[in-house]
């Protein structure tokens, strides 16, 4: 997790009392601004809830925009990369953003509410560049992220423990679906969603129902072992599941302040979500641009000799440096060491050998280890159940 | 219909030169423009009947000689009148002229005299090297090809040569303000003060802000674009207007007055055509637009048209003007006293001081329309007769500062300005008012109405140093192209910039032409 370097009071999330309580070794980390818990108890034991049980993590800082209004889908599409006429209502989909250049300046996922009624959850603040965005348009954009608390329920027994919470029929929601339902009289909206890879849900409701819902949660879920995770177990998920998070990937564009440090869609794997039919888009003459002459980057999934993490290293090509890893972990459920690298083209295709230098160092003594990897095509975590419906309940 | 390589929006003079040198090697040019008079801000318009102004400009002081004789503009029937000094009005009758390195009057002492030439010298040198960027498109630093490499070497040499005195004196003054390099090398409030208004005019900034050292040096290279110094065209500025349309039509370029452009056409990543107030819609292989920057992204292409950092950079742009236009017929010459008739055909100023000027400007700062303001004065009927019935005359006079919109809206205010505006003239022409036949007050939105230009600024856009070379109108969108393909700019709101000048029309044609972009 990214820390604020601003030394300003943290805030805490509507979940902060029940999410307190369940932190005995007080382990926490600056999300965004929020007081979030890097771990609950044990990272290992959490990582575990999410692939084995159900993992519930608390997610209101993600920041959400509600955009609307009669261009809404008109306002999308020029801003986001993807082609948005093609989601449904009560849909999701993973969206990618850029500037003119063509460089990322944040990833997120679009709910689309209605014809007309969206909303954005970016990692990043995008207040002013969704204004700005705007002009010439008519929509209407109000952040709403303090007005949702969100809980992200991963797992495989996660459809159980929610349809036992009142979500009846939730296992008939395909991924990237949104169903609606009541807790306590008031609105909850679920969406087959996440960031783990996994079966697994993201559940919304207002502040005013968080902690009923969290306690409710876990009273339906006591029998299926249903545990909270905090930033560090998240992360181990998304890194095996093939996920990208913004800050240790690529750096948002509006961010950067070194010429060349940022990167593009398609330096970063993610050519699929980049709609070139579409007329016009930020960034879309760039990354035509680009297409014809060639990225300069590719990114590379690496399974890589060993159990060290190649966190930080080098990756050669010979004893030629080629590129650097982003992110890295010993994903346990693949039982595979792996890492996000930014290659060098032409270097870094699906099945090129590498190495890469890791270093470790085991009680002040540090070990260089030149480990042989090879770029993987896509992660090697995808079971079955994140894609199955009706998903699988008890 | 013919089939044009290239579509200029605006008959303006930048937008007539553009279309005549893009004519002139061969292209199949149309320009379209609104209004039924060719020239833009080169106007002419009768105020009351017989009496003929110059309704925007009024000063022909930097128009680029190589343009009138590429152009042949005299033959196409351009004449200027005589080279015109600058008499600074003074309360006292004891007026200061200040012609060419020679002041007179108003008790200027040896100190202020020795160091005038001086001044103009050392602003010449900075002049021809600013030409030198003016000439040609402004070298980009990052992305430097060849062309901009060269550039900038020819600048640095350009530099270096001028000295190591010189050099550092521009590096320190580029930036600051007029008023400050005033004080450093004159005493005299009246020199300081009719010096700094050639730093402010057409802006919005006063003499204490800072960029004003640029926007002086912006007018100072009249002296190397036109040899003449200022000088009034005869038979109104409108006659530069009609001269520059039988020039670009002798060229081969076909000029159509009369028929607004509503809008510019994209189809697939490329500007294709535009669509005329008859609903017309008229392809070409690209646009060249001579309006402002503001008004060709924003009003004909669209925001929604321009990917979001192109448009945040049209929306930040920045147009604000604090210039007015005082305009009056006169039944007979005015009387200024102290003041002979070849005196009040001259450039008559009234800038008491660079405290008072700033002081009119601080008004507009908060909307509000302020008591004293500074004058540029013209009686062109002195000059060229024709402008006005037998023995009576017109008076036109660049006013600082208005505001775009003052507190309660204009038509609250213009009265009451008018009436406070003559009041002020009479002071020093007493018996003006009863000379007075008709009159009126353009103020920035007349003229954003009239010409089409935004917040009535006659840059198109702030001069200041963040909008212009490289950066004009801003990042993306400099060197005459811009972030849309097929769309070009070639009027005041490119680089160099505003004022009659001709300079932006012909280097955007020129780098059009190397572009092959109409082949």
């Amino acid at each position: 997790m990214i820390t604020s370097p601003r030394e300003t009071m943290l805030l805490t999330t509507p979940f902060h009392s029940r999410v307190a309580a369940m932190c005995p070794i007080n382990e926490w980390g600056n999300w965004m601004g929020y007081t979030t818990p890097n771990a609950y108890f044990d990272v290992e034991l959490e990582y575990f809830a999410i692939r084995s049980t159900t993992g519930v993590f608390d997610l209101s800082p993600m920041n959400k925009y509600r955009i609307s209004g009669p261009d809404a889908e008109a306002y999308l599409n020029r801003m986001l990369t993807r082609n948005i006429s093609k989601l449904g209502i009560d849909r999701v989909c993973y969206a990618v953003w850029c500037n003119d250049a063509g460089s990322m300046l944040d990833d997120g996922t679009i709910f689309r509410l209605g014809e007309q009624d969206f909303r954005l959850c970016s990692y990043q603040r995008a207040d002013d560049w969704l204004q700005w965005c705007a002009l010439g348009f008519n929509v209407t954009i109000d952040n709403e992220s303090e007005d949702i608390a969100g809980l992200a329920v991963q797992g495989p027994t996660s459809c159980t423990v929610l349809t036992l919470l009142g979500c009846t029929g939730l296992d008939q929601l395909k991924p990237f679906g949104i169903a609606h339902f009541t807790f306590e009289g008031a609105p909850m909206m679920v969406s087959r969603t996440g960031f783990t890879g996994d079966l697994g849900y993201e559940v919304w409701v207002a502040p005013e129902q968080a902690e009923a819902l969290w306690d409710q949660l876990f009273e339906c879920g006591r029998d299926y072992l249903i545990k909270p995770i905090g930033g560090h177990a998240l992360d181990l998920a998304r890194i095996e599941a093939g996920f990208l998070q913004a800050h240790v990937d690529f750096v948002p564009a509006e961010e950067s302040v070194r010429p060349g440090r940022t990167r593009s869609p398609l330096e970063l794997g993610l050519e699929w979500l980049v709609d070139f039919s579409k007329p016009l888009f930020n960034g879309r003459l760039a990354l035509l641009e680009e297409k014809a002459r060639g990225s300069r980057y590719r990114f590379a999934m690496l399974d890589i000799e060993g159990n060290k993490p190649a966190e930080h290293s080098f990756i050669l090509k010979g004893d030629k440096v080629v590129g650097t890893v982003t992110s890295a972990a010993w994903c346990p459920t693949v039982k595979s060491n792996l890492a996000y690298a930014q290659i060098e083209a032409p270097h870094g295709n699906v099945g090129d050998v590498l190495t890469a230098e890791i270093y470790y160092q085991r009680e002040l003594h540090w070990t260089r280890l030149m480990a042989p990897c090879t770029v993987i095509d896509g992660p090697l975590f995808n079971p079955q159940r994140r894609r199955q419906t009706p998903a699988p309940a008890l | 219909m013919t089939d044009y390589d290239a579509v200029i929006i605006g008959a303006g003079h930048n937008g007539l030169i553009c279309g005549a040198y893009l004519a002139k090697a061969g292209k199949q040019v149309l320009v379209v423009d609104g209004r039924d008079q060719p020239g833009g801000c080169a106007s002419t318009r009768e105020l009351a009947a017989g009496f003929h102004i110059s309704d925007c400009a009024q000063w022909l002081y930097q128009f680029d000689d190589d343009i009138v004789r590429d152009l042949g503009l005299q033959a196409a029937g351009l004449t200027v009148g005589r080279a015109k000094h600058t008499v600074a009005l003074q309360s006292d009758g004891d007026h200061l002229s200040i012609d060419g390195d020679l002041l007179r009057g108003a008790g200027i002492e040896a100190k202020d005299q020795a160091a005038y030439p001086l001044f103009r010298q050392q602003m010449n040198v900075f002049a021809k090297l600013m030409l030198k960027l003016y000439r040609g498109r402004a070298p980009k630093l990052v992305e430097a090809n060849w062309t901009d490499r060269l550039t900038l070497m020819k600048l640095g040499l350009g530099l270096k040569l001028m000295g190591k005195g010189n050099m550092q004196d521009l590096m320190r003054l580029v930036l600051i303000n007029i008023y400050d390099v005033m004080n450093e090398n004159f005493d005299h409030q009246g020199l300081k003060a009719a010096l700094a208004l050639d730093a402010i005019t057409g802006t919005g900034m006063g003499p204490r802000s800072p960029n004003t050292v640029f926007t002086y040096l912006h007018r100072a290279l009249g002296h190397q674009l036109q040899a003449s110094g200022v000088v009034q065209v005869m038979g109104g500025m409108g006659a530069l207007g009609e001269s520059l349309k039988s020039a670009a039509e002798a060229s081969g370029a076909t000029v159509r007055m009369g028929c607004r452009v509503e809008q510019i056409v994209k189809e697939g990543d490329r500007v294709c055509g535009v669509v005329l107030a008859d609903g017309s819609t008229v392809p070409t292989k690209a646009v060249v637009s001579s309006a402002d920057p503001t008004t060709t992204f924003a009003d004909l292409l669209g925001y929604q048209h321009l990917e979001t950092g192109m448009a945040r950079r049209v929306a930040q742009y920045r147009t604000r003007s604090g210039t007015a236009k005082l305009h009056l017929a006169l039944s007979g010459l005015p009387t200024v006293t102290g003041l002979d008739n070849d005196a009040l055909s001259q450039r008559l100023v009234i800038a008491p001081s660079m405290e008072s000027i700033e002081l009119a400007w601080n008004p507009i700062k908060y909307a509000e329309c302020g008591h004293h303001h500074i004058f540029d004065i013209s009686i062109p009927s002195i000059e060229d007769p024709s402008l006005a019935p037998n023995g009576q005359h017109v008076l036109t006079a660049l006013i600082h500062y208005l505001p775009y919109e003052p507190q309660g809206g204009w038509d609250a205010h213009r009265q009451t300005v008018l009436d406070n505006l003559i009041e002020q003239l009479e002071a020093y022409a007493p018996g003006l008012k009863a000379q007075i036949v008709a009159s009126e007050l353009l103020v920035p939105p007349d003229f954003e109405a009239a010409y089409g230009m935004k917040g009535g600024n006659w840059h198109h856009g702030e001069l200041s140093i963040d909008q212009a070379l490289m950066m004009r109108p801003f990042p993306g969108s400099s060197q005459y192209s811009t972030a849309v393909p097929g769309l070009f700019l070639c009027g005041a709101g490119a680089h160099p910039g505003g004022s009659l000048m001709g300079l932006p029309g012909r280097n955007a044609a020129r780098e059009i032409l190397k572009q092959g972009v109409l082949a």
